[in-house]
């Protein structure tokens, strides 16, 4: 049992476009559940990976008992006693639970005894309690056990840390409160946790000590006992954000062009993933729906697309209704998808046949494609919108994420749309590009009507007129962004924290 | 020192020819070893098949000749690759094309003018064989079952049918007990150049490749099937409807690989009889592949392969080694090109370890 202490020091990682993790400390004492909080894309999930060997870190140094190691791979980290459970499970999924836990693990062996680790993996699921038949074919179980098999296969390596990435996300709250009971009994054996949540609650619950990330530097690190209440705990983890200053010249708003009455939909494994939503955007105006990554959005902004179906509600989509009935009227309605690459381009054709994804109809007669016509259209808009392309036969993969995005802006906006969707728009670009995304949008708000979708609270204040906090599937509420005092209760909210007045 | 894979941003088109020419180099070098094995003189071998394919004019012709359902066969695995469905049916499809043929010109010719006998000869094997595909493009499309497996199991039902037919409901009565139906009647028969066996049917193949190729890339469905090869998610973001354009797909690959059994019928054999069913459809894969899925290129290989084909069959006539070193040379060109494309694509680097490793 691990009875010294493990610390990474000075962490700092790099990719392309953004600082994952700026120089981050972080101690793991031995016997203690460790939350690390934060929201998506606080750095995290990329901390952790360093510590179980996954990624390398470009600087910083990693401490056990204070002598440095370096990890070449998660099979080196599960030497020195650190594992990972991640959020997509790495299983079998045509193989037992027994031969899951047993893979990738040397034996001395070249046989491998499977009545003995049978019995050893049953004596391991009775110790800790997580009820698991090593014969079942991992495909029978359901996410909860899958869970179980990934802590199983840390605990029969002999993990001293064992790392859980957003554990619950998959959990009923009765599996929560049996996972909880076993992260405890580890932790009692001396062992230690690390928790990567987004959930406030759940840190009160199970944590000895917190650290709070955000925007990939440790910005709190305490324990329950220090936190007052959860609001500030959610301050810390949100942060209090700086309007950035944009340049928002007041529009007067027109007729409704989107409409929700209370909506209700589900998710694609049938789930409850968004419940008596209703809001109205009106031309003229940007509203925004920002929430934690997770929290519905993406079902929502599915059903108002057309590709999924409400459960109960009626959508209005310029004053029509829709949702039973076939997709709405895409040729006026611009959509930039949160996934640019794979969503919202084809990245190994060339930018003419991008620039035409949502847009070929209009230069096709009789099925024949116009040719020349798309092709002079093509270059006028890569021309208008900066998109730096080396030419129009390179292919989008070529594009960095910024350039791509503004191909796929310049796409969407040349239908003259009366409706924009934007889902996430500026989501890991650089602040030149994403400048140049706000300042389009807010052009585009004197003819059209914008529902944006961000976690970005920075982004949400400075560019919209209206705020709904999305939590859990639900609207937490609707604030003018002209109001300061309901502003600074957006963050707790995003975090599931209502002031109780 | 490690080796590893780094992904090209830009096929590099050096690569790709290079890559091409050593290809086929070395599979030709490999036949030698397989050659050589069988104790023949692989140079001696190698000349027997020239000669045999390219020896004289009606050599040549008889190239051409088995050409052209390959050429059909590889049109139809390429249109179905084209929107990421493995089409390993020809071969069944081929022989249902022949059948629907068939039973045209056993069956409705003498009650038709002559003139449209042939005209509905093709449109019947089109149909037979892109109804026949559209059974695993069916099942793909709405119940998302795997196409490979079924369009492959296909193949042996469709030759089961062919069998049936010819030997039992079919059979010729005047036929002297052998398998087979009656020959067709001579306003069935696709016309030949005179003094060789090659038919019509070339007509047909080259004009599907000309029309094939301004379908894919000159027309709004042809944008669409590019489309959802290349990305289906981002196909499904744009409205296409994914499910109906597998249909579509499979109709026409299903058909063009009909129109090669009903030119191997209408063309060469006259009847229904054993010898329809002789690996078109699955050398067609290969074809396809060699092509690059492009149309032009398809024309090319299909003449190629058919050449080893040819002169793999004389190198059993002469040297009496098996003809099936035509097909290891197949086999083998597939093995090199497809590995020298995954290079074009990809680059190999030798890398000496980076200072993030273990400390001593």
């Amino acid at each position: 049992m691990a009875t010294t202490l493990t610390s990474m020091q000075g962490i700092t990682k790099r990719f392309p476009g953004t600082l994952a993790n700026d120089g981050i400390d972080l101690e793991i004492a031995p016997g203690v559940v460790h939350a690390l909080l934060g929201e998506n894309g606080a750095g995290k999930s990329t901390l952790m990976n360093i510590l179980s060997g996954r990624y390398r870190p470009d600087a910083g140094e990693i401490l056990i008992g204070g002598t440095p190691v370096r990890f070449h791979s998660p099979r080196d980290a599960l030497r020195a006693g650190i594992g990972m459970v991640h959020q997509h499970f790495l299983l079998v999924a045509n193989q037992t639970v027994a031969e899951n836990v047993a893979l990738g693990h040397k034996t001395p062996r070249a046989i491998l005894c499977w009545s003995r680790i049978e019995d050893e993996v049953r004596r391991l699921s009775e110790a800790y309690r997580l009820p698991l038949d090593p014969r079942a074919r991992i495909d029978e179980l359901s996410l909860g056990q899958q869970q179980r098999v990934e802590i199983l296969k840390l605990l029969y390596r002999q993990a001293d840390i064992l790392i859980l990435d957003e554990p619950t996300a998959v959990l009923t709250p009765g599996e929560i409160d049996e996972l909880f009971a076993t992260l405890r009994r580890i932790a009692r054996e001396g062992r230690s946790v690390i928790f990567i949540t987004h959930k406030l609650e759940e840190v009160m619950e199970i944590a000895d000590r917190i650290t709070i990330l955000r925007r990939g530097r440790r910005v709190a690190d305490l324990t329950p006992a220090d936190v007052e209440n959860r609001r500030e705990l959610a301050r810390l983890m949100v942060g209090r954000e700086v309007v950035l200053r944009v340049d928002r010249t007041p529009v007067a708003p027109g007729e409704t062009v989107l409409e929700l009455r209370s909506c209700s939909g589900q998710g694609d494994r049938g789930q409850r993933a968004f419940q008596r939503v209703s809001f109205a955007v009106r031309r003229g105006e940007i509203f925004a729906i920002v929430g934690v990554a997770g929290n519905g959005q993406r079902d929502l902004v599915a059903a108002i697309t057309g590709s999924q179906r409400l459960s109960g509600g009626q959508l209005l989509v310029f004053g029509k209704p829709h949702g039973a009935g076939g997709p709405p009227p895409m040729d006026r309605i611009a959509y930039i998808p949160e996934d640019r690459a794979g969503t919202g381009s084809l990245p190994g054709l060339d930018l003419t046949d991008n620039l035409l994804l949502t847009t070929y109809p209009s230069f096709c007669r009789r099925g024949v494609f116009r040719r020349e016509a798309a092709r002079r259209w093509a270059e006028a808009q890569l021309d208008q919108f900066h998109v730096v392309a080396p030419s129009l036969t390179a292919s989008a993969r070529q594009l960095s994420g910024g350039n791509l995005q503004k191909l796929i802006l310049a796409r969407e906006l040349s239908k003259g749309p009366d409706l924009i969707i934007a889902e996430q728009p500026t989501h890991g670009l650089d602040i030149g590009a994403t400048m140049d995304v706000w300042d389009e949008l807010l052009r585009q708000r004197a003819r059209a009507g914008i529902l944006l979708i961000s976690g970005d609270l920075r982004e949400a204040l400075s560019l919209s007129d209206r705020i709904a906090v999305i939590f859990r599937g639900q609207l937490m509420g609707v604030f003018s962004t002209d109001d300061e005092d309901a502003i600074a209760e957006i963050g707790p909210m995003m975090a599931g924290v209502v002031q109780a007045s | 020192m490690r080796l590893t894979l780094e992904r090209r941003l830009v096929p590099s088109q050096r690569a790709v020819w290079a890559g091409q020419t050593v290809a086929v180099l070395l599979a030709f070098a490999m036949g030698a070893a397989v050659l050589r094995l069988t104790g023949a003189d692989p140079l001696a071998a190698y000349a027997v098949m020239a000669e045999g394919a390219l020896g004289s004019l009606y050599n040549l012709s008889e190239v051409v000749v088995k050409a052209i359902p390959l050429m059909l066969c590889g049109l139809a695995v390429a249109v179905a690759a084209r929107i990421q469905i493995w089409n390993i049916g020809g071969e069944g499809q081929l022989v249902l094309g022949g059948i629907g043929a068939a039973g045209v010109a056993l069956f409705l010719s003498p009650h038709l003018p002559s003139a449209i006998v042939l005209p509905l000869m093709l449109a019947a094997g089109f149909l037979a064989g892109g109804l026949w595909a559209l059974i695993p493009g069916f099942l793909r499309a709405r119940l998302e079952v795997n196409e490979i497996l079924t369009t492959l199991m296909l193949n042996y039902v469709a030759i089961f049918w062919l069998e049936h037919l010819y030997f039992g409901p079919w059979r010729d009565p005047m036929g002297m007990g052998f398998p087979g139906t009656a020959m067709f009647p001579d306003v069935a028969w696709l016309q030949r150049l005179p003094g060789t066996r090659i038919h019509l049917g070339l007509c047909f193949a080259l004009l599907a490749a000309l029309l094939l190729h301004w379908i894919l890339s000159r027309t709004r469905w042809g944008y669409e099937i590019r489309v959802i090869g290349e990305n289906p998610r981002a196909a499904r973001y744009a409205g296409m409807r994914i499910d109906r354009h597998i249909l579509w797909v499979m109709l026409v690959s299903g058909g063009l690989a009909g129109v090669a059994g009903m030119a191997e019928v209408s063309g060469i054999h006259y009847r229904l009889q054993q010898g329809l069913a002789v690996g078109y459809g699955y050398t067609g894969i290969i074809v396809g592949w060699l092509g690059r899925l492009h149309p032009g290129g398809i024309l090319v290989v299909s003449l190629f392969i058919a050449g080893l084909l040819v002169g793999g069959d004389q190198l059993q006539a002469v040297m009496h080694l098996p003809s099936s070193v035509g097909l290891v040379l197949e086999g083998t060109l597939l093995f090199f090109v497809l590995g020298s494309d995954f290079l074009s694509r990809y680059r190999l680097r030798w890398r000496k370890e980076d200072p993030w490793t273990p400390r001593a």
